[in-house]
């Protein structure tokens, strides 16, 4: 027997791990848990310190490995982009589509290309024929400008994070609503909501002008800075970088809170799920989080409250409500 | 100062001895303060010890009497207290031992308890703790990573992991059991290493 083969041998340790793994998955992942299951465990646990030190381990590693539902794309590629692009030729599920925000900021005619749509909770990233990439984020549309004219792209409603290469000849250019973001060599994050347009750029520069009935606004935007857009007024603050990557952490499935109200925190969960957290009482809305959580499970940060503050969690169809 | 539990007033039945009489706030204290020590403890003990084959029984030892030292009182500083008691176990077992490594002897005399201040395996953050379970993941046998794939990322049932992969519930089961000890030992007996990235 060699040495290598000796130290593989269980000793008691990895025979008490083993034991503990199996109670752990009858517990946690099979449906048939019964009250008798429940008492045969705690006798067992009761038994030695080791056997609870065991299971102790295994069970936070096996929740900790609940993150990786981060990892989940929620609708399987190409079946979902397929169709949608069938329909946009059609013609007339465009102008379904895009009729609202067309009806209300009339400043280009319903332009021709592909339309890319991502459902609540999806994620997808295109690439386009010269290299640059776009990552749509959930409850999305982006068309992407026809044959040639791939450098130009209008964002119906969403948000979605660029990564463009440069070329001096054909400038990438954005179009939101009634505001144009023009880049000059740049990676930069779009945000679209009903009142407002986000812009936060990371690498590079961009020229951003926006029409409304005032007339025109115009800004250069250099690395750092966060654009906000609404109908009345414009602002660039320059913030840090930290703060800008959280703004990213969606890319790999999170959301990363620092100090963000309750509220704000379910404002931005409801984004992505469909089960919308329901916040009323204004004293939770303004309790502080902190943390990173995965997007697509609403109940990651219901269950945080519940620890951290003590609240209570009611489950209804379609909706999950935080109350004292 | 230890404190003595007076808890048996009404004439309950006592509990047998060993038996967990602690509260989930203390077994997730101890969750999170002293398993993400076993990393390092490891480390410790393949420094101190000849035998290979018992540093896991010598961690689990230290862990049981943390275990029960601190549910009569917590220790202050945890982690000078864990590697004080496995240092403890250690000598215990050379001076058992018939035959004493004069190296091991020495280290032991020269050993440094490692200091208070957050390690790496405190200041994981939640992007390179996924990283680490994806990489973790991959290390699973195939049919094992597969499993535990379609339960956490895509988040099937027993049942239709079963269909999905044409194999029985059972085998389901061993799959998921196999994976969840082995994603344990990755995560919490090895050290999460963050300074290793390009």
């Amino acid at each position: 027997m060699t040495s290598e083969q000796q130290t593989s041998q269980p000793g008691p340790a990895a025979d008490v791990r083993n034991r503990a793994a199996s109670w752990l998955v009858r517990r946690r992942d099979h449906e048939d848990w019964a009250a008798e299951d429940q008492v045969e465990l705690d006798n067992w646990l009761a038994e030695s310190p080791a056997n609870k030190i065991a299971f102790l381990r295994v069970n936070a590693a096996w929740q900790r490995a609940d993150r990786l539902g981060a990892l989940r794309t929620p609708l399987p590629k190409h079946k979902w982009l397929a169709p949608v692009l069938k329909f946009v030729s059609a013609g007339a599920a465009a102008a379904l589509v895009l009729g609202g925000v067309y009806l209300a900021m009339p400043r280009e005619a319903p332009p021709p290309g592909e339309l890319y749509v991502t459902g609540v909770g999806g994620r997808e990233t295109l690439t386009l024929r010269d290299g640059s990439k776009i990552e749509l984020n959930t409850n999305t549309a982006l068309r992407v400008g026809g044959k040639g004219t791939q450098r130009t792209v209008w964002l119906e409603r969403g948000e979605a994070y660029f990564q463009i290469v440069h070329n001096e000849a054909h400038p990438f250019v954005v179009f939101a609503g009634t505001h144009r973001i023009t880049d000059l060599g740049t990676k930069f994050l779009v945000r679209r909501e009903d009142q407002m347009l986000r812009v936060s750029l990371l690498e590079g520069k961009a020229q951003f002008d926006s029409k409304n009935s005032r007339g025109s606004q115009q800004a250069t935007l250099n690395p750092g800075d966060v654009l906000v857009a609404t109908a009345k007024s414009l602002s660039v603050t320059e913030r840090p970088s930290q703060e800008l990557a959280d703004e990213l952490s969606w890319r790999s499935g999170l959301l990363v809170f620092r100090h963000a109200p309750l509220v704000q925190a379910a404002a931005e969960y409801n984004r992505y799920n469909l089960k919308k957290i329901v916040i009323t009482d204004p004293k939770i809305a303004e309790l502080n989080i902190n943390g990173a959580l995965p997007a697509n499970d609403p109940h990651a940060l219901t269950r945080a409250a519940q620890r951290l503050f003590n609240l209570r969690i009611e489950e209804r169809p379609g909706e999950i409500i935080i109350t004292h | 100062m230890v404190k003595i539990m007076d808890s048996n007033r009404e004439g309950e039945p006592l509990p047998r001895p060993g038996a967990a009489m602690t509260t989930p706030e203390f077994d997730a204290w101890f969750a999170r303060e002293v398993l993400p020590l076993e990393a390092a403890l490891m480390q410790f003990l393949e420094r101190n010890c000849r035998d290979k084959a018992e540093l896991e029984d010598i961690c689990q030892d230290a862990f049981i009497k943390v275990y029960e030292a601190a549910q009569r009182e917590r220790p202050k500083s945890v982690k000078p207290f864990v590697f004080a008691v496995a240092r403890n176990i250690v000598v215990d077992r050379i001076r058992h031992a018939r035959i004493i490594p004069i190296e091991t002897a020495l280290d032991l005399d020269t050993l440094e308890i490692a200091s208070e201040e957050p390690g790496p395996e405190r200041t994981v953050i939640a992007r390179d703790e996924l990283n680490r379970l994806k990489a973790a993941l991959e290390r699973l046998p195939k049919r094992c990573r597969e499993a535990v794939t379609l339960r956490k990322i895509e988040g099937l049932s027993m049942r239709e992991i079963a269909a999905r992969m044409g194999i029985s519930v059972k085998t389901v089961d061993a799959h998921l059991v196999e994976g969840a000890a082995t994603l344990a030992n990755i995560l919490y007996a090895e050290p999460a290493d963050l300074r290793r990235k390009p």
